[in-house]
């Protein structure tokens, strides 16, 4: 075992967590605003954003999917001793992790069910850049409307027609995240 | 002081991730029972510990918390429950609405107006607000998602037949987002339109029950009612008996056994508020 899979995580969980989770809190609140995050230092080519999310919400009950690039050894391994979360494909996965490429198409990702619209997975979306800026959101959590750089337009709106069924997405780019609720509606931003 | 034998904010680490993921679910969902995995709090159920659950999950070291029962702060479950956080916590405490980022409350909203960046806890005894026209889960689960709310209507409607208008006075039902409908605990109706396009986020939990929902902030929070009786937030049509305030929930004291009484506010860091500032009711002392 590398030793660097034994660092990089919480110094004071209980703290860090709390601090952490508020964070994320707000994002998924407040869909398009962004929120500093600290606290891991988890291996490439995991975001230090993407690190304390998996801290703060995975354990051993959790089953995560790894796609793509983030299916390595270094972010198994890491997962594995900091969380215990099982890795899982992605048909019955609560949290996916990976680049917007590595994720689509989305319809592989449980949606929960009618009855249970909770039982549904989280994507951590890692992007190269996060700006609230592109896409116009609107929905609860939103006063008049927001923007978000968001990959793209077409999954998102497909995700929020059918609420209350959906994905939830949290985007992490740097030490930065973002969140986007399946209660979101997404529009093209406006031609000038 | 803090107590060390505890961690932070009394919840083990794991409990409070389970709480977390239930928090954000609720939040995606606006207006939909999460159910979790709920523990034994070391108070009984009824006082308050699906509202602890959560804001135990909520916490942070940085936080001013403030704690109300019924809108006071100074009654048995606020001082205990604030009492709770500061030794497991140690977390700061305040009175004021406006100082406070998370608040607690039992049965009540504050009557200052809630901001962004705030937390409202709400403790929830009975989450389902059909549970008492229909009593087996599997079918309330089913009314919900088939988004089948008639039987609501129907006592509603009962109300105005029997009583000549809706005589549902606490946990009026509301509809969020016009999908579900959701109780927004024992609160008078009185507090209902506080609910919609709140700045601060709005945090359900049912501790006995296992259940937790939420408000994100600005979301759509409509009361049930009829286009010929539509919805009113009603309240005791009194000025408050110490502060004189003619817009906020009131009270009805009784004060002696000749049933002489006087209307006070139920919210007590409203009228606190005011009276220094020269606002004086007539039973001021």
């Amino acid at each position: 075992m590398d030793a660097t899979t034994l660092q990089g995580g919480f110094a004071t969980p209980p703290v860090d967590a709390a601090h952490a989770f508020r964070a994320v809190m707000e994002a998924m609140a407040r869909p398009g605003t962004i929120h500093p995050v600290s606290g891991a230092k988890p291996p490439a080519p995991l975001s230090v954003a993407a690190g304390v999310v998996l801290l703060t919400l995975c354990d051993a009950g959790m089953p995560v999917h790894l796609a793509g690039a983030m299916d390595c050894d270094a972010v198994r391994a890491w997962i594995a001793f900091h969380t215990g979360a099982p890795l899982t494909g992605p048909a019955d996965c609560a949290f996916a992790l990976g680049e917007w490429d590595a994720l689509t198409p989305l319809d592989r990702f449980p949606v929960g069910t009618s009855e249970y619209p909770d039982r549904s997975a989280t994507l951590i979306v890692e992007r190269p850049s996060l700006e609230p800026v592109g896409v116009r959101l609107n929905g609860p959590g939103i006063r008049e409307t927001a923007a978000l750089s968001l990959p793209e337009t077409r999954a998102f709106r497909k995700n929020a027609a059918r609420f209350p069924l959906g994905l939830d997405f949290v985007f992490t780019c740097g030490d930065r995240l973002a969140a986007l609720p399946r209660s979101t509606t997404v529009t093209e931003p406006e031609m000038t | 002081m803090t107590d060390r034998d505890y961690n932070f904010a009394y919840l083990d680490e794991q409990t409070k991730k389970m709480i977390r993921r239930a928090i954000l679910k609720g939040l995606a969902i606006p207006g939909y029972q999460v159910p979790f995995a709920s523990r034994e709090m070391p108070m009984p159920y009824g006082w308050g510990t699906g509202g602890v659950q959560v804001s135990a999950a909520v916490l942070t070291p940085d936080d001013t918390l403030k704690v109300i029962d019924q809108g006071a702060d100074d009654t048995t479950n606020a001082v205990s429950i604030r009492g709770f956080f500061e030794r497991t916590a140690g977390v700061a405490t305040t009175t004021h609405t406006k100082d406070a980022t998370v608040i607690q409350t039992r049965h009540r909203i504050p009557e200052a107006a809630l901001a962004e960046g705030q937390v409202l806890v709400y403790q929830v005894p009975i989450p389902e607000p059909l549970r008492f026209l229909e009593p087996r889960e599997t079918e309330t689960r089913k009314m919900h998602a088939l988004e089948e709310y008639g039987l609501m209507h129907v006592k509603l409607y009962e109300d105005i037949a029997r009583h000549g208008h809706i005589a549902t006075a606490y946990a009026y039902p509301v509809k969020v987002e016009g999908r579900y409908v959701m109780d927004p605990s024992p609160i008078p109706k009185f507090d209902n339109p506080k609910l919609s396009d709140c700045p601060a986020i709005q945090l359900f939990g049912a501790g006995r029950e296992q259940r937790i929902y939420a408000l994100p902030p600005y979301t759509r929070v409509e009361s049930l009612d009829f286009a010929d009786h539509p919805f009113e937030a009603s309240k005791a049509d009194h000025p408050c008996g110490l502060c004189g305030a003619t817009d906020s929930y009131l009270d009805e004291v009784i004060t002696d056994d000749a049933g002489a009484r006087m209307f006070v506010c139920s919210d007590t860091d409203h009228c606190e508020d005011r009276q220094p500032r020269g606002h004086r009711g007539k039973d001021a002392a």
